[in-house]
């Protein structure tokens, strides 16, 4: 295996039932690499993006990451170690605030979520809140800090949820349609904070708008009916005419 | 905070103050809202904090119950050692159902605590000559503390008011701290704390010991306060009600099953004396509780607390910027 290659996908396959999802997916992954994953709906982008995460386990095949199989280690060990997902949908916990979320993942990064007999507030852990902010701060969202979850725009909840992905300072980071559902000025605000993201970070992102998916990866993979139809760089992705045959010509159905 | 803090050294003043001016009736009352709260607080951190909700928790005050009074009847009633005693045995018993409980979840996490209640049950019930069977076990020598025999009611009050104290103070602490708000925020998606990192059934498992150790401390003091043991202390309804005490008093806050605890045995006093279908009248109340106000006592105390800003903001016209501090915690 090469050196930098920092994920390694090995033959994986995965079924539910009769149903596979997943057909003999093999992929390396670079560190640093910027991956876009596109595919028609059904293709398995999700699934894939599972079975990295932990959220399911393969039927078969291996993963290996940083040279370490970790095929069946659970989610929250893989979050641990670096590979972390952002959700397709919304996920967050809505009534708590935006800045009690972030503190839910820096005090376990930094290792203060055993502490029983402290309060966690500004005065008593203030390093907490001097990050928290820092982070709320840098991507434009200080203002919203006390708000709950739940009270907040479609949008707003989309860029907590990307916050909480980078707070965990992964190593490889999974962005499931990172801007699904949003207006195109708050798309236009994402993808430039997506190409602000640190440079040895391993992102692979699933997309259905096109223009930011092509704008962000340096490599293209395209799924269908769950094996890798083409693995290439965006210039070939967008020549080849198979491509435009299942996917950008289904695409108006999807709704891209 | 420090409103806070004042608030719960008058209340302790108040409770000290109590034998001084009240009964023996309404200091054994009193007693018994301090066991149960204690009890129901340690249920709140599974209901309340964690999102799990037990319908088997009686198992714990049971156990704690009665290896209180088997230590006291067969080897010492030293107070503290058979307050060690239920805590130990009720965390090991904890330690292993929880084992089997935090794998699943709602529906599921209710039926197992049950199902597991009801096999301690059915175990006390038939072992009888260990536990009395139905009989339960009576006469228990009173408790002593070191030389001091707390026989005396006054004594015995005090122990019972200190332990809640301690038990509150600790819980107060937990829920507050970073270990604390990763139990909320299992109770609010536990998918999202998975996938932030966190081993979210440890610190489940991590819960449910706590909440079946303090629900052995409250067992303990019953049976020192009662003299005696029965299986009805680890029969379902037992389960049930102090559920029923989290839930009317205001779950997921500190002092809402204390409320709750209190508002129960009250009623339960003052209307057993009146009628005999009380327990139609507790549920009636129950029902309303949770069709009308599904934060309990806490939540109307809450939104009784709001208007009256409220109304007091338009009454003097112009300020505004009140209104958010109290509707945190």
């Amino acid at each position: 295996m090469e050196k930098d290659v920092i994920l390694h996908v090995e033959r994986i396959s995965k079924h539910f039932g009769g149903l596979q999802i997943i057909k003999d997916v093999s992929l390396s992954v670079r560190k640093g690499e910027r991956i876009g994953i596109i595919g028609p709906n059904g293709a398995g982008k999700t699934t894939f993006f599972h079975l990295l995460a932990g959220d399911l386990f393969p039927t078969g095949g291996k993963i290996y990451y940083k040279g370490r199989e970790i095929t069946n280690m659970p989610d929250f060990k893989k979050a641990q170690e670096g590979i972390v997902r952002t959700f397709q949908k919304n996920n967050l916990l809505n009534e708590l605030t935006v800045l009690d979320n972030l503190l839910l993942v820096l005090q376990r990064k930094r290792g203060m979520a055993n502490v029983w007999f402290k309060p966690r507030n500004a005065r008593r852990t203030p390093p907490l809140f001097a990050e928290a902010e820092h982070l709320l701060e840098t991507w434009g969202l200080k203002d919203i800090a006390n708000e709950r979850v739940k009270t907040l725009s479609y949008g707003e909840q989309r860029q907590v949820e990307i916050l909480l992905g980078i707070a965990m300072e992964p190593d490889v980071l999974l962005l499931d349609e990172p801007t699904a559902g949003m207006s195109q000025a708050e798309t236009t605000y994402i993808v430039r904070l997506l190409h602000q993201l640190p440079k040895d970070l391993t992102v692979m992102v699933i997309e259905h708008d096109l223009d930011v998916v092509f704008g962000l990866a340096e490599r293209m993979i395209v799924l269908y009916d769950g094996y890798i139809f083409i693995d290439g760089t965006p210039d070939e992705v967008r020549g080849d005419e198979r491509v435009n045959e299942i996917y950008i010509g289904k695409g108006k159905t999807v709704g891209a | 905070m420090n409103k806070q803090l004042f608030m719960g050294v008058v209340a302790i003043i108040l409770l000290i103050a109590v034998p001084f001016f009240f009964s023996l009736f309404y200091l054994n009352l009193l007693a018994e809202i301090l066991i149960l709260a204690i009890f129901a607080l340690s249920l709140n951190v599974l209901v309340g904090y964690t999102g799990l909700v037990s319908l088997g928790h009686a198992a714990f005050f049971g156990i704690g119950a009665y290896a209180s009074a088997l230590l006291a009847k067969e080897w010492s009633p030293q107070f503290l050692l058979t307050l060690l005693a239920s805590i130990l045995a009720a965390a090991a018993a904890a330690a292993i159902i929880g084992l089997f409980c935090v794998k699943a979840n709602g529906f599921y996490f209710l039926m197992l605590t049950l199902a597991f209640s009801q096999m301690i049950y059915s175990f006390v019930h038939q072992s009888t000559t260990i536990t009395g069977g139905s009989n339960g076990l009576s006469g228990l020598p009173s408790p002593m503390l070191g030389p001091v025999d707390l026989s005396n009611p006054v004594f015995l009050y005090y122990s019972i008011l200190f332990m809640f104290v301690i038990v509150y103070i600790v819980l107060g602490l937990i829920v507050k701290s970073p270990f604390g708000h990763v139990l909320i925020g299992i109770r609010e998606n536990e998918m999202r704390m998975k996938a932030m990192g966190y081993n979210t059934a440890l610190y489940k498992y991590i819960a449910f010991m706590i909440a079946g150790a303090i629900g052995g401390i409250s067992g303990a003091l019953y049976s020192s306060l009662n003299g005696f043991v029965s299986p009805n202390d680890v029969y379902w309804t037992m389960s049930g009600s102090v559920l029923i005490m989290v839930l009317i008093g205001g779950a997921g806050t500190m002092i809402g099953p204390v409320l709750g605890a209190a508002f129960i045995v009250v009623l339960e006093t003052i209307v057993s004396s009146y009628t005999t279908v009380w327990t139609m009248i507790i549920g009636i109340i129950f029902i309303l509780f949770v069709v009308f106000m599904p934060q309990g006592l806490v939540g109307f105390a809450r939104m009784f607390q709001k208007l009256a800003i409220h109304r007091l903001l338009v009454s003097q016209k112009g300020a505004k910027s009140l209104v958010n501090n109290e509707a945190n915690q």
